[in-house]
């Protein structure tokens, strides 16, 4: 992370490391993020399976939380009814800043090939998303990938959320 | 002129149909002298408006306001204690008239049978919940799907669909991909009527992208502002990997070797 280390006779030898607020705190950020527990349909058995120990999430800082409070992403999983979105959307509004969401799987992105009167075509259309995870169902593999994708996103942002200019702004 | 579209039933139909396509139907066959399915028969009585047998099962027709009555004898009397299924068919269009039918099952000789009444689209069924308990879901979800009013339900209630859905997915007249109040239902209630405008319309070709829509696209390595004009191209963006920017402790502890 340092990319300039100075005047160690000053400091005893103690070792110092400059860097911007930005890549510290983005730094913590993509590394724990901490996705809700909470699957809609077929997706959250993959989901559970990167989150078991032979795909392991942990070993990326991922830590499945029971509770939208201490959630920092969102992955909609699965099928996402009318009737449902509701709710959706409450445990979204109900996670702290900054919170980012994963669209995991063909259904979450367009509704999929559910293309009915009582399914919501795309979780966009109710929640901002900043990954769509393409897959009937996507792999754990997939999940992962996103996840890192996610990592990425994040380490690019600023450290202060509103000059994060987000993709769906309508929605926030 | 507009092409007439029949309005009473609006359900998807083929792009082709053959010309020459007989639609495949069962065999019906008398209930014969002797056998469970006559005895059955005999003991309904006056009840019994038509009877015939069809893939081993009995078909009684009878009047919808003796349902309960007919029920409650063939439990009692001729040993049909489950009733399996319970539902509903739109037959409006044809005959403006719902056929409600009732599976039921005879758990002692492994025979099932079936109970058919027709209703005019104003008219109420009775329940029979008193009869079978597993009628209770049953005619939850055909008052929801058809709209069918059952008398003396005890918790008559949407059971599939919202409190506040309006119309009833099942009824031919309803179509596929929903009527207005359906493709707006859940902008509607979490953002209130006045954000269509911003969601906008349903995608329902959701293998359509738009290459220059920077408002709900961005191709990684891309990225351009929110809703940026980039028909001329975009620039390249690169990725910053976490890699580029850490430190080489070999060369930072040569460097203070040297210092010291």
């Amino acid at each position: 992370m340092a990319q300039h280390q100075v005047n160690y006779a000053s400091t005893a030898g103690l070792p110092i490391a400059l860097t911007s607020v930005d890549k510290l705190v983005n730094w913590g950020r993509s590394n724990s993020l901490w996705p809700l527990t909470y699957g809609l349909a077929c997706c959250a058995i993959e989901m559970m399976a990167s989150g078991a120990s032979r795909y392991d999430f942990d070993r990326m800082g991922t830590i499945f939380r029971a509770s939208p409070r201490q959630a920092d992403v969102m992955i909609l999983a699965g099928t996402l009814t009318k009737k449902h979105a509701e709710f959706a959307r409450r445990l979204y509004d109900q996670m702290s800043e900054p919170k980012w969401v994963i669209s995991m799987g063909s259904c979450a992105n367009t509704g999929g090939m559910f293309n009915t009167y009582s399914i919501v075509q795309g979780v966009d259309r109710i929640v901002p998303v900043d990954i769509y995870l393409p897959g009937c169902a996507p792999r754990p593999e997939t999940l992962q990938y996103a996840l890192m994708m996610l990592q990425k996103k994040i380490r690019r942002e600023s450290a202060d959320m509103k000059k994060n200019q987000k993709q769906n702004l309508r929605l926030i | 002129m507009r092409q007439y579209r029949p309005k009473d039933n609006v359900q998807k139909k083929a792009y082709h149909t053959d010309r020459f396509y007989q639609v495949p139907t069962q065999p019906r066959f008398e209930v014969q002298e002797g056998s469970h399915f006559d005895d059955v028969v005999k003991a309904l009585g006056d009840l019994c408006k038509e009877a015939y047998v069809s893939l081993n099962q009995l078909v009684v027709y009878i009047d919808a306001t003796t349902n309960k009555e007919t029920l409650t004898l063939l439990r009692d009397e001729c040993a049909y204690a489950q009733c399996s299924e319970l539902s509903a068919i739109d037959y409006l269009a044809q005959d403006g008239e719902f056929e409600i039918f009732y599976q039921l099952l005879n758990l002692s000789n492994a025979s099932r049978m079936r109970v058919k009444c027709r209703i005019k689209p104003e008219q109420a069924i009775e329940s029979v919940v008193d009869v079978y308990k597993s009628a209770n879901f049953a005619e939850r979800e055909m008052y929801d799907m058809f709209g069918i009013y059952v008398n003396n339900h005890p918790y008559l209630k949407r059971i599939l669909m919202p409190e506040d859905w309006q119309g009833h997915p099942l009824l031919k007249t309803y179509p596929l991909q929903g009527d207005e109040f359906a493709s707006w239902y859940e902008v509607d209630k979490i953002f209130g009527k006045e954000y269509r405008d911003i969601i906008g319309p349903e995608n329902r070709d959701p293998a359509r992208i738009d290459r220059y829509d920077t408002k709900r696209f961005s191709r990684v390595g891309y990225e351009v502002p929110f809703g940026a004009d980039i028909s001329e191209g975009e620039k390249p963006n690169p990725i910053e990997y976490s890699e580029t920017v850490l430190v080489d402790y070999n060369k930072s502890s040569k460097q203070l070797d040297e210092k010291r």
